[in-house]
């Protein structure tokens, strides 16, 4: 036991293949007390999705323990939300009922119109007000994600999984949604696991920047980032987070194997 | 509907009937070559009650042949489309099963169930058309995105409930597409069973009497009147597409 709201402990985990076992986490260890938010990054294919699975039950790991709130994970559980690069929005619902799909699976106190209320207040929350009646289809790449966040989250979660939610999004839409995170976080307090491979995103997001190693992946580098709660994006240009940024880009060269740093940006 | 929808179509019907009966015109082909149009009225006339008695046959055994279809296509698709094993498995006997020309089955089934003429009609009706269905379900179910069934899986949703609330939604779009192809298919089932099968009900067998007569005109009502049952069946899939799958039609703005 321990105050962690998340605990990974020295998880190992293989996928079978055609080919024999292919090994994808080795000594993976992660802690994220109660409200912290930590940011994975790592090289491509190195087994972030995996611990995602691992994080919200769907999958046990080979060898090593989950621990959520103080108990072992063993399957998933509706104290989890979820949300990828991919919004899978249901075409054939609107937005609103979207974000009351969880509410439907998950038991709840809430009567009928007070599950709407609290849908319809993220939306609003997330700047989707009006557009509560739209099919998804209407919607652009950035509003979808951020509906898909709203889902992801109207259960009130206490562990938010987030993979990749802003990969396919351009960099404009992605910073706006970087500060409607900041936004949602302060509104609705959870605590959370990204997974990036934007090292910008992940100092201006997280309280923790956790770098895993090529695969199999173990937890190579972990750095607290003391960006001050009230985030803007200037933030990201002030000396504090270029060294900050070079370090991980630097840990990042390292776990894909390439040891000789490049010269730092600027 | 608008009237343009309705116009367009009815008069490209109209000036078919047109162009068919200037053809019979002009080449001269007595009623036993090429029956025309100007025949039809008169064979509906006379034989009016056969075709009323004989087309609720055709049509109510085509319609249980689809429906045994459906819900076996349905079953055998989720099997194949949860499991790979089984998907592995069936496949390839789906396929065979398939690809056998379906009017050397119906001798076949004629004489193992000799006199259970609405058995063996429906039958046929629902062999032949279960195929596209169980293919479009079990590749629909199949080829669904990971991310779709963990939005809920990690809530503790069990897989049932993941089936009714996305699987089975999602794969409506194709599930109807196949139904339309299903639905002529089964059509044909029925009529190659009644025509093939001695005293025989329903449309094929009053077409095969007509051959048996030499009443080309007859003959003619009969595709005719098989031909309008066929459209009939059609728009009522389509019909159910719109309202069970209709989100899944991208509004023309786009
Ligand atoms: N179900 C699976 N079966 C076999 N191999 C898998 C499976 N899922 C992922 N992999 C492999 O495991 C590795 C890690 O996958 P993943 O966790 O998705 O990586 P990441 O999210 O870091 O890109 C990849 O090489 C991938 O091909
Ligand atoms: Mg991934």
């Amino acid at each position: 036991m321990s105050e962690n709201l998340i605990e990974i402990k020295g998880v190992r985990h293989a996928y079978p293949t055609k080919s024999g076992s292919l090994p994808v986490l080795d000594g993976l260890e992660l802690s994220v007390p109660e409200g912290g938010f930590a940011a994975v990054v790592g090289p491509s294919g190195c087994g972030k999705s995996t611990l995602t699975r691992l994080i919200a039950g769907l999958m046990k790991p080979d060898h090593g323990e989950v621990w959520l709130h103080g108990e072992l994970v063993k399957g998933p559980k509706s104290t989890v939300g979820m949300a990828f690069q991919n919004p899978v929005l249901l075409e054939w619902r609107t937005i609103l009922q979207n974000v009351m799909l969880p509410l439907e699976i998950v038991p709840t106190k809430l009567s009928k119109r007070e599950q709407e209320d609290r849908a319809r207040k993220l939306l609003a929350l997330v700047g989707l007000e009006g557009f509560e009646e739209k099919r998804p289809s209407e919607l652009s790449g950035g509003m979808r994600q951020r509906a898909s966040l709203c889902r992801s989250i109207v259960h009130k979660p206490d562990v938010l999984i987030l993979d990749e939610p802003f990969g396919a999004l351009d960099a404009f839409t992605r910073e706006d949604l970087w500060q409607t995170m900041h936004k949602v976080k302060a509104e609705e307090p959870f605590t959370g696991v990204l997974i990036t491979h934007d090292l910008r995103e992940s100092i201006f997001l997280a309280d923790q920047v956790v770098v895993l190693s090529g695969r199999p992946a173990k937890t190579q580098y972990v750095m607290d980032v003391h960006l001050t709660g009230d985030r803007d994006i200037e933030h990201l240009y002030t000396p504090e987070s270029a060294e900050a940024l070079n370090i991980l880009r630097h840990q990042i060269q390292i776990a894909q194997g390439r040891t000789e740093a490049e010269e730092p940006a600027k | 509907m608008t009237f343009r929808q309705i116009l367009v179509p009815l008069s490209a019907i109209v000036l078919f009937g047109v162009l068919w009966e200037f053809l019979v015109w002009v080449n001269g082909w007595p009623n036993y070559v090429m029956a025309s149009p100007s025949d039809l009225p008169p064979a509906y006339a006379r034989y009016w009650e056969l075709f009323l008695v004989m087309g609720w046959q055709t049509l109510w055994r085509t319609v249980v042949g689809l429906l045994l279809a459906i819900a076996f296509g349905i079953f055998l698709g989720m099997v194949m489309g949860f499991s790979r094993t089984m998907r592995d498995a069936l496949y390839p006997l789906l396929v065979g099963f398939n690809a056998i020309p379906k009017a050397t089955v119906v001798p076949i089934v004629a004489l193992l169930f000799v006199g259970d003429h609405n058995f063996n009609t429906i039958l046929i009706a629902f062999m032949i058309s279960f195929f596209p269905i169980a293919v479009s379900v079990s590749i629909g179910l199949s080829t669904l995105e990971p991310e779709y069934r963990d939005i809920l899986a990690s809530l503790g949703a069990s897989k049932t409930t993941i089936f009714w609330k996305i699987a089975l939604p999602k794969t409506l779009p194709e599930f109807f597409g196949a139904l339309k192809v299903a639905v002529t298919l089964a059509f044909i089932g029925t009529n190659l069973m009644e025509i093939v099968s001695p005293h025989g009900r329903g449309l094929g067998a009053l077409f095969d009497s007509g051959k048996t007569n030499s009443d080309y005109p007859l003959m003619f009502a009969v595709l005719i009147a098989l031909a309008l049952m066929g459209i009939v069946l059609y728009y009522v899939v389509v019909a159910l597409e719109k309202i069970f799958a209709g989100w899944a039609e991208r509004s023309p703005s786009y």
